[in-house]
Formats: structure tokens, sequence, C-alpha cells
């Protein structure tokens, strides 16, 4: 099969659904001939032209809301947030508006938009270009959530999510812009709510979310070589989120560790924890760990913000303390 | 007054479609006083002139996006006394299954976006749907309607930017009531607003927003502009709220004298001031005035012993209609 980079697969996704819908349209800061600044979006503008392609001013809250009403009307926008950071420049928009107008209006409105943004830190971009907020948005009930984890998921989430009915936000690694998965060429999609087990294993359960998967299945491999079997799950997307998969996996190694991006106290690895404590608690032989990022601003000295974020080696010092017996009752 | 609608037909609705709101507003207000409506609501009497003098300048296909204070729009928009009053008592039969209450109540059925309670929430969605109209090739056109207030949002200097620079099919419609939420316009408001849009190169006018004649001719010379391409447009319409900013409000003379109230509710009243003009002008007999009047109020009454009666949505709606299928 084909390998392309997650950035092509995520061109190619809206490019397919442009050409099968003309009520998609791609609007956000320099994203027409600049392609936005990593390039994702190159040459949608010459395809589909400045109609469908909208450079728009510095106003995030103004182009987020305005996606927000051509989507109750008849559109399905695709909103590019040029950084995840800048989340909180449209909160009211996206929380207060998009989220709720369906359920306000007793399911006679509609938001059918994508917000695509991104997420990651190690790029030294200093605290305003690194963060990663899924858990902000998880948070509100209305929106969903997709984190993809390689170009594939990448290419068949964004191609679901611009045919769901709902906003979707879409968190996309910004250092995996450029890595290289296989591809196929003809057309699939992948459904909200379906976690895909990336590797099998018996002994513990880690749950990563996009890069973090990578990060999982590294250190699954160095556990491998220790003659711990590590079982490695991408949940795909947090909102809905596939408990039924993470479920089945704990109660089979009885132990897991939850990686994500986000700050650690009060995130997206807290919830997923949680759930698994409540739900399969006498199946459990070890508390759920949480490995998120550090709970500072992401510091600019590469020496400081390597420190911030979770590692396969330390994933891999958590699951073999975990699988030792070493953290039964001190988490 | 200025000349506009130009039968009598259409004069007959727009001064029923005045007292309809003027109405409904006394009977919510009523409701609230005896404790018979859940939360917080805001009154839009006094100001029934300018979303009639819009709104019957739109179709059901131009959208409107409206306000906290929003019944207004909503009756002018088209919508009926019993799904409103509904909505307003939480009841499953309401325009939102009693999930949007006094300050969300949208009316799809006839293009009314919602109503909004985040002051200036809903201009981007507004502009928004503008936008569509323009990619999508539909002919609609969007009024924002929005307070004094709202002007002090950086909101809506970002979508007038993107609307002019577009030329977007959308109106701003300003209602100046000359204050905002408990303070005096003039207090948060430095220099013209309409020089703020005519910053933009957006064509700006002022009307008085109590002759609903004058309101109505300059909506419809803009709103046959807009769809030819030439929007976007703003109205800052000169009106006066009759109640406080919510309907809590009532010992309010520490922002707003009564003589104030007094001079605008006896001199520059649009229903009195329409009516009038209708008696004058041999459009309608003083007996015909009355018979819609009493009409009105008897279908307001009917719509409130409705609602009172309603069901409220069952429980197994409280987690219904969070994503759409």
């Amino acid at each position: 099969m084909r390998e392309i980079t997650l950035s092509q697969a995520v061109n190619e996704a809206i490019a397919e659904e442009m050409r099968r819908d003309p009520s998609v349209f791609l609007l956000g800061e320099d994203v027409a001939e600049a392609g936005t600044p990593f390039k994702v979006l190159s040459g949608l503008v010459e395809e589909f032209g400045t109609g469908r392609v909208l450079d728009t001013p510095i106003s995030e809250p103004g182009f987020v809301g305005m996606a927000v009403g051509a989507a109750m009307t008849g559109a399905r926008p695709i909103v590019d947030l040029m950084f995840g950071d800048f989340i909180y420049l449209v909160m009211d928009q996206l929380c207060n508006q998009a989220a709720k107008q369906h359920y306000m209006s007793g399911g006679k409105l509609t938001v059918p938009m994508v917000l695509r943004t991104n997420m990651g830190a190690t790029r030294r971009s200093a605290a305003q270009h690194s963060q990663s907020l899924q858990a902000l948005v998880a948070h509100i009930p209305g929106l969903k959530v997709a984190m993809p984890s390689s170009a594939y998921e990448a290419k068949g989430l964004m191609k679901t999510a611009i045919r769901d009915n709902n906003p979707v936000v879409i968190f996309e690694d910004k250092l995996m812009y450029q890595d290289k998965a296989p591809v196929p060429e003809e057309e699939y999609l992948i459904p909200f709510g379906e976690a895909k087990v990336k590797r099998d294993g018996r002994d513990i359960t880690l749950i990563g979310t996009s890069s973090m998967v990578q990060v999982a299945e590294k250190a699954a491999e160095m556990l491998a070589k220790e003659g711990i079997e590590a079982e490695v799950i991408d949940p795909r997307t947090i909102v809905p989120l596939d408990e039924t998969t993470l479920l089945e996996s704990v109660k089979k190694t009885s132990r897991a560790i939850v990686i994500d991006e986000g700050h650690q106290s009060y995130g997206v690895t807290a919830e997923i924890a949680s759930r698994l404590n409540e739900k399969a608690f006498y199946h459990l032989d070890a508390p759920v760990l949480r490995m998120g990022a550090m709970d500072v601003p992401v510091p600019f000295s590469p020496a400081l913000e390597d420190l911030t974020v979770p590692t396969p080696q330390g994933v891999v010092e958590n699951a073999r303390r975990l699988c030792a017996g070493e953290m039964i009752h001190a988490a | 007054m200025a000349q506009a609608k130009t039968n009598t037909e259409d004069y007959l609705r727009m001064y029923r479609q005045m007292v309809r709101i003027r109405t409904f507003e006394d009977n919510a207000n009523q409701l609230y006083l005896s404790a018979k409506m859940p939360g917080l609501t805001h009154m839009y009497s006094g100001e029934e002139a300018v979303a009639v003098g819009i709104c019957e300048a739109l179709t059901d296909d131009d959208r409107i996006t409206s306000t906290h204070r929003g019944h207004g729009h909503c009756v002018a928009k088209g919508a009926e006394f019993k799904e409103m009053f509904c909505e307003l008592l939480g009841k499953a039969e309401g325009y939102c299954r009693g999930k949007g209450g006094s300050m969300h109540i949208a009316d799809q059925s006839h293009g009314n976006l919602g109503a909004n309670a985040i002051v200036g929430g809903s201009m981007g969605i507004a502009t928004g749907s503008a936008l569509r109209a323009k990619l999508l090739g539909q002919d609609d056109v969007t009024v924002c309607f929005f307070g004094d207030g709202a002007t002090a949002q950086g909101l809506w200097y970002e979508v007038m930017n993107m609307a002019a620079l577009w030329s977007l099919p959308v109106i701003y419609a300003c209602e100046n009531n000359g204050y905002s939420e408990y303070t005096k316009t003039e207090e948060i408001a430095a220099g013209s607003i309409t020089a703020r849009a005519e910053a933009f190169g957006i064509e700006a006018h002022q009307v008085d927003g109590q002759d609903v004649l004058a309101v109505n001719e300059l909506t419809q010379k803009l709103v046959a502009r807009a769809r030819k391409g030439e929007g976007p447009f703003f109205i800052e319409l000169m009106t006066y709220r009759y109640h406080g900013h919510h309907v809590g409000d009532i010992n309010r003379e520490y922002y707003r004298s009564k003589d104030e109230e007094k001079d605008w509710k006896e001199n520059r009243d649009p229903i009195i001031r329409f009516r009038a003009h209708l008696v004058s002008e041999g459009i309608a007999s003083e007996e015909e005035i009355e018979a819609i009047n009493a009409e009105v109020e008897k279908d307001a009454s009917a719509a409130v012993a409705y609602a009172e009666a309603a069901a409220y949505p069952p429980a197994d709606e409280v987690d219904m209609h969070i994503y759409a299928d």
C-alpha cells in the first residue's frame, strides 16, 4: 500500500469531501495560497477557488462564529484554527454557540461544522503555541472530539467529521504532519466511537491518544523485551469514547496506563482512568495510572520542554512498576 | 409618518403584529410576576416598530438572529403564541421543547435562528448565514438584531470587517434603546455608533425606531439591495425599552427617571402613533382597531391558558438532542 504523510492525508480527505459535496468549504487564516503554515492545505485553493477556500483576517472568534452560522443554515464549513492554543479565543463561539444550538432548539437546529486544529509540544514554540487542549472541548456536551494517531486515522476521521451533523473538533499533532503511514487509495471512513487495538497483549493496557499512541507502541516494544506484553489501544475519538473496547482490554490485562499530551490534572487521562476504575474495578490488580503533560505552562528551553511530556521510557517505568505490584498502595 | 407598505392589508398586519408583541409581553410579564414562569426574561415592549418594520420586509427564507430581548423578533418573524408561551413555561410543545426558554427561543420554520443569551453572541452566526447564502448562490438576506450594549463586543468588528470585505447580504440592526443593561449608552459608547460601521465602508443609517413605516421603508430598500449583492448594511434604530433590563428590574430610578419613561410612553409610543396614522389616513376605523386589539388579547389569553395546562417534557428528553444523528 502507498504511504503518505499525515498532512497529505488531511488534504486528500478535505479535497475528496469538497468534490463530493458543494456545501463543504474551508475558512481560516492563510488557508488559501499559503495552505497554512504547515502547508497542510496546499493546492486546495487551486482546485476549488477562493470562493470555497477563504482566507480570513486574524479574527478567530469572528470566523468561527461565521462557521457556526453557515453550518446552521445549510453549509458544511471546515474551520482552520492555526494553533490549538487559539481555542481560548473562540470558546464562546465553540462552547456557547456551536455546542448548544441543537439542544437549545429542541433538536431543530444543527451545526455540521469541523474545527480542525492542532496540539503537541516539543516544537520549541513555548507556552502559547504548544498546548494540547482537547480536554477543554471534550468537557462540553454537544462537541465531538477526534484525535488521529497517524495518516490513516487522519484521513478517515476527517471524512467522517465532515459528514457528521455536529460540531467536531479535530486535533492533529503538529509534529506528525510529515509522518508517513499506509493509506489506501480507495475511499474509506473511520466511524466515531470505535477504538482500535494497535497491539495485542495480556499484561497491561496502554491507552494513548494522538501521538501518544506512538509513545505507547514504542513502550510496548521495550516492555516486550522484558517479557511484559502490553496491549495498545487508540480510542481515535475521545468524544464519543469507545468504552467497550477499553473495558474489554482492561478486564483482560487487569492493569492500565492512560497517556495523553494534555495537562494531567482534570484531563483526558483522568476521565478515562476514572471510567475504567468505575466499571472495571473488580478486574483491576493495580490503580489505573494517568500520564499527561506536566501541570506547567510549556517552557521554551528544550532542556525543560522535553521534561513535560510523556515518553516511552516513562511509560515503560510505570508499566514495569504496575506489573511488579509496586504501585498497589501508592500511585 | 413615513410611507412604506402600500396596501391596507399590509398596514393592518403591521399594526396587528405590533399589538401582538405588546400583548405577548404583557402576558409574559404577568406570568413572571405571578411566579408562574421560571427563570428570567427581558421585555421588548416599546421597541415593537423595530422588529415589525424590519421583519415585514423579509420573507420566511430570510434569516434573523435575535437577542436575550427576543420575543418581539420571534413574533414579528411569524411565530405563534401557543408555541411561544409553551417555550417560556418550559413545556414540551414549546418551539424548543422547553429546552431553550425565553432567552434561546428559535423558530426555524420562519427563519428565526434564535435568541442568544450572550450579548452580541449571534453576530458571527448572522454573518455566517449571509456567507452561506453567498457561497451557495442563495438570495436570502440575514438580519442581525442586537442592542446598543452589544456594540461594545469585539466580535462585531471582526464580522463587520469580513462582511464588508466579502459583500455579504447581512443587515446589522442595532436597537439603541438608550441603555446597556443598567447603564446609559452614552456612558459605554464613545463616538458615534454609525461611524463604527462606516469605518469598514459599510453604508450606515439611523432611523426613528418608533416609526414602523420609516423602519419598514428603509429596510425594504436595504434588503432589496442586499439581495443584489450590495450589502452589508447597518441600521441604528433609536428606540426605548419600557421595562427594566429584565422583568425583575423594577426599581430603576437610580439609572433612569420615571419622567423619561413617561415621555416615551405617552409621546413616542410606536403603537399609539401608528394607530393614529391608520385612523387619520382612513385606513382603519377606531372600531376596527379595537376589534384587532380584542382579538389579539383573546388569542394571547387562550395561548397562556393552553401553555399553563400543557405538559412538561418527559424526563427521558433530558439527554435527547445533545447530538444530531
